[in-house]
């Protein structure tokens, strides 16, 4: 009902504008009609122009206030994390610079060398000391940043096999996501969607004859011991899907007919990412906003909405159906010990199959 | 679709002329001025259905799953009770993508100004070939209507994204979009492709043969330029989408594994095997990064022409300019990667791509150096098309910048698909080619119509927009930088997000009254063609050879002898001359030199 009153606000507020202009040209008739800008036009558009770059100034510095303490910027939960951050705030640094700049200048002329009759412009056709000065600047800066970015890249990117991370298989559906542990070989065993049988409960299309898959455990939660390196592989039995990690700077496509990887090592366990100060502060605005957004649903009769309580998630971030907006499974980072707790509770696949 | 059918080409002695009817004149015609005409009149209409869908998910992801009367009045049964179905989300958000791409900035803004300009600015009678031309239009005309039909089928339209990546736009049983909604979008594309390369083909021809004497390559105004480059980059790349749609179609309906192996869905395995989704993505990408610089190349060809004429200056640069066009068009076939870093493509790839990513910075870098420095000492007309203009610059520069984000592969890893690329790329391509695409209406209007625009409706139609533009993809940035994905019909499952929820109420606020405001602009122009005051020849004083043809339109543009050029298309304000211009068609006086290089 908001909704529909805004747009009829907004609706009569253009229909005056236009109602005023229609007046104003009227009233002009006589005089100027020949729809061309004049001195005067020049002179209003000019001041426009610095009043806009002072509204460009402005919404920047109310979104980096207001918005701006990013928890994809600090807090990163994963070994290399901290490395694509400063990439980041370097990135942005410089692109903040550049926009004040450049921002400036295009509007600073605008207003400054508004049109007046009579006024000459200057014949100025080309210099190349200026064009080669706007391309090697460029061509230094760019080239710091290819060798920072790439050298980061390769880092994320290579796998070292040697560190004998833990290996778990993300699997994803529409619309949710398992994940497969290797068991006490940390080897999975071979699968194929072609091999799933829903009645014998083998839903992920293990191949039952494969040793290496009698241990693996298959769960609906990602639990990941603090501190372990883990390479993810990622499969998908339908259509494309995104293992979008945000809190640990990871993500990789899960493709049908492949198998992607991607890996990491967590650094901070969930309760410890619960009880830095950002987080909590961060926490505390969201159940804020919730028992705000509560008090019409109890007004209704419908139950309120749940304190939330900070989880790190893994959620689709690839197009994948009408479901895409809930695909979501929880990641607990613990530590090892109770990692192998919770890892020992989990029923290993020859036990899970139904005969 | 002119107001001046009444008053036909009366001087007209070069045998053009033809008797016409109603039809050859404004429905099959083959005179590029028409055609151009029509281009921009299909796709202003498009343009229309594409920004009134954005203004419906907007609402729908400012207030999640609430009812409204204008779903209800709009979606029918897909918005049960006035609240929006999740699978028309989607469609809706795919439907926008492909119009405003394809529909709007390629063939609104190109097919226009590229019929408009080509052959009025090189100095050519019309097209090299009339009919392809018009062919052209009618594929055009034809891919639209099928586009606008597949709103409509039983199971909805194409929902998998505007990049219908497979599997999901390859199985019906993945959603109901992808049926017969999507095998109607696939026929609209390649006939749009088809009508696309015979105007592109015509383009390439008519620049490289029917370019009047004494214009040479280097005295082309910058339009001419974007529009050729523009055309060959069309050239080579559509035909790559062409194959990967024929090849999607064969997997839909004829049982090749193209594209998908290992599928199992709904309880059953299907037979595919063999196949990548991930050879669809090098495809469509390969067509689909260089469609970005098909929309704005000639967006920054008008710009350029535009501010010149109106800073009464010479373009800065101009050969720096073409350079860097060239060099921007030639990295636009080698960078598609830089959407398929985290495919599962190969890394050592992904650095390849970074790498001929980032390098495009430094020409566009040139280029927006270049416009800035043209305004500097100019004597700034701030005519509506030169506000736009300004604009354009303003966006391209916003959006571009946070390209060398996105465009190293470690940064995207964590804002891949993120609302940081939705404000990103609307920046840059879109809102910027839309600046492009007004700025060269309200400048052209009088060349089109023979009828001025109303000016102070264009003010109000450009600060309202601007400032709209910047309200609804500023903050898009920072709710990106905080991990929310693109493509969500509601974000109220994820409790993490909950406090982004103002900053989606505030942008759809600055997106509902950005759409209301180009109400002004349309009614505006539609007034206009009508009522607007009569143009005289040439109203911007400005120096190509379009404004030395007469107002009302005559079949061959020019009543006598072409003109002959003489000159580079930027002599303003040129010491040694009384008036502030002089046309390419005027000699050089005694003891007058060029004055650039």
């Amino acid at each position: 009902m908001t909704t529909l009153l805004t747009i009829i606000v907004l609706v009569f507020i253009l229909i005056a504008i236009w109602q005023m202009v229609k007046i104003f040209d009227l009233a002009q008739a006589k005089t100027d009609n020949a729809q061309i800008a004049t001195d005067k036009d020049n002179t209003l558009n000019g001041y426009l122009m610095m009043g806009f770059l002072a509204f460009i100034y402005i919404i920047t510095i109310i979104c980096v206030v207001k918005w701006g303490d990013l928890p994809l910027l600090s807090n990163a939960a994963s070994e290399h994390g901290g490395t694509i951050d400063n990439l980041m705030i370097i990135s942005l640094v410089l692109i903040f610079f550049v926009q004040t700049i450049t921002q400036f200048l295009l509007h600073y002329f605008a207003f400054k060398y508004k049109g007046e009759k009579g006024k000459q412009a200057f014949f100025f056709a080309d210099n190349n000391k200026l064009e080669m000065i706007w391309t090697i600047i460029p061509v230094i800066v760019l080239a710091g940043l290819i060798i920072y970015g790439l050298n980061t890249w390769i880092n994320i990117t290579s796998v070292d096999e040697s560190e004998d991370p833990l290996i778990v298989e993300l699997y994803a559906q529409q619309f949710n996501w398992k994940a497969r542990y290797a068991g006490s070989d940390n080897t999975l065993g071979k699968a194929n969607v072609r091999l799933i049988d829903i009645d014998r409960a083998n839903i992920l299309g293990l191949d039952e004859a494969d040793p290496n898959a009698q241990d693996d455990i298959i769960t609906t939660e990602l639990h990941l011991p603090v501190g372990k390196p883990v390479l993810f592989k990622m499969r998908s039995q339908d259509v494309l899907h995104s293992a979008y990690m945000p809190h640990f700077r990871a993500q990789m496509n899960c493709v049908p007919g492949m198998i992607t990887q991607f890996g990491f090592t967590p650094t901070v366990t969930t309760a410890e990412m619960r009880q830095t100060p950002e987080m909590q502060e961060k926490v505390a605005n969201i159940n804020e906003i919730r028992v705000e957004n509560s008090k019409p649903l109890v007004a209704k009769g419908e139950e309120a909405l749940e304190r939330y309580e900070f989880d790190y998630l893994l959620i689709c971030n690839k197009i994948c159906g009408k479901s895409h907006y809930n695909m979501q499974m929880k990641i607990i980072v613990e530590s090892q010990e109770e990692y192998d707790a919770w890892i020992a509770e989990q029923k290993e696949f020859k036990n899970s199959l139904i005969n | 679709m002119s107001a001046h059918a009444d008053t036909h080409a009366h001087d007209d002695d070069h045998g053009h002329h033809h008797k016409e009817t109603f039809v050859t004149k404004y429905i099959f015609s083959m005179d590029h001025k028409m055609i151009a005409k029509q281009y921009l009149v299909t796709g202003t209409i498009m343009g229309i259905i594409g920004i009134l869908m954005s203004i419906m998910f907007r609402i729908q992801i400012a207030w999640p799953e609430e009812p409204n009367v204008l779903f209800e009045a709009l979606l029918g049964k897909w918005a049960p009770d006035g609240v929006m179905d999740a699978d028309i989300y989607l469609a809706l958000v795919t439907i926008h993508g492909t119009i405003m791409v394809f529909f709007v900035l390629t063939a609104g803004l190109s097919g226009t100004f590229s019929n408009l300009l080509i052959p009025l600015q090189i100095g050519a009678r019309d097209m090299a070939s009339g009919f392809l031309n018009m062919v052209s239009y009618w594929l055009f005309f034809l891919s639209s209507i099928i586009m606008v039909i597949s709103l409509f089928v039983e199971a909805g339209p194409a929902a998998a994204g505007w990049t219908i990546y497979p599997p999901l736009s390859a199985l019906p049983m993945a959603q109901g979009g992808s049926g017969m909604g999507m095998t109607l979008w696939l026929v609209s594309m390649a006939i749009f492709i088809a009508s696309s390369l015979l105007g592109s083909l015509n383009y390439v021809v008519t620049v490289l043969n029917l370019r009047t004497k004494g214009m040479s390559m280097t005295r082309l105004p910058l339009t001419i330029w974007a529009f050729f480059v523009t055309a060959i980059i069309g050239v080579v790349s559509f035909p790559v989408l062409l194959s990967a749609a024929l090849l999607l179609i064969m997997d839909r309906s004829f049982g090749t594994s193209f594209f998908l192996s290992d599928i199992f869905i709904q309880g059953e395995v299907l037979h595919y095997q063999g196949g990548s989704p991930v050879l669809f993505e090098h495809l469509f990408w390969f067509l689909g990064h260089p469609e970005v610089y098909i929309v704005i190349l000639p967006a920054m060809g008008l710009v350029s022409e535009i501010m010149a004429s109106n800073s009464r200056k010479p373009i800065f640069g101009y050969r720096a300019m073409i350079v860097s066009i060239l060099a921007i068009a030639f990295l636009s076939t080698i960078v598609w990667g830089h959407h398929m870093f985290i495919s599962g493509m190969n890394p050592f790839l992904g650095s390849v791509f970074t790498f001929t990513t980032l390098l495009i910075a430094i020409p566009s870098a040139v280029k927006a150096f270049n416009w800035i420095t043209t305004l500097w000492k100019g004597n700034l007309q701030m005519n509506p098309a030169m506000l736009f203009s300004i604009g354009f610059v303003s966006t391209f520069i916003t959006g571009g910048l946070t390209g060398i984000i996105l465009g190293d592969s470690a940064l995207d890893i964590n804002v891949h698909d993120t609302y940081f690329v939705v404000a990103h790329f609307h920046l840059v391509m879109g809102i910027s080619a839309l600046y492009g695409m007004f700025a060269g209406i309200y400048h052209w209007f009088p060349k089109m119509y023979g009828r001025m625009m109303n000016k102070n409706l264009g003010y109000i139609h450009f600060w309202l927009t601007a400032v709209c533009a910047y309200g609804v993809f500023f903050p898009m940035h920072f709710i990106g930088m905080a991990g929310l994905p693109r493509r969500y019909y509601t974000n109220s499952n994820f409790p993490l997000f909950d406090d982004l929820a103002n900053v989606n109420v505030i942008i759809t606020v600055f997106a509902l009254i950005g759409g209301v405001v180009q109400i002004v602009y349309l009614y505006n122009f539609f007034m206009s063609i009508f009522f607007g005051k009569k143009s005289t020849q040439n109203p911007w004083k400005a120096t190509t050879l379009e404004w030395t043809t007469p107002v009302e339109h005559i079949h061959g543009n020019w009543p006598g002898e072409i003109p002959h050029v003489y000159r580079w298309a930027y002599d303003y304000s040129k010491p040694g001359h009384d008036v502030d211009f002089v046309a390419q068609n005027v000699p050089f006086k005694e003891g007058e030199v060029e004055l650039h290089h």
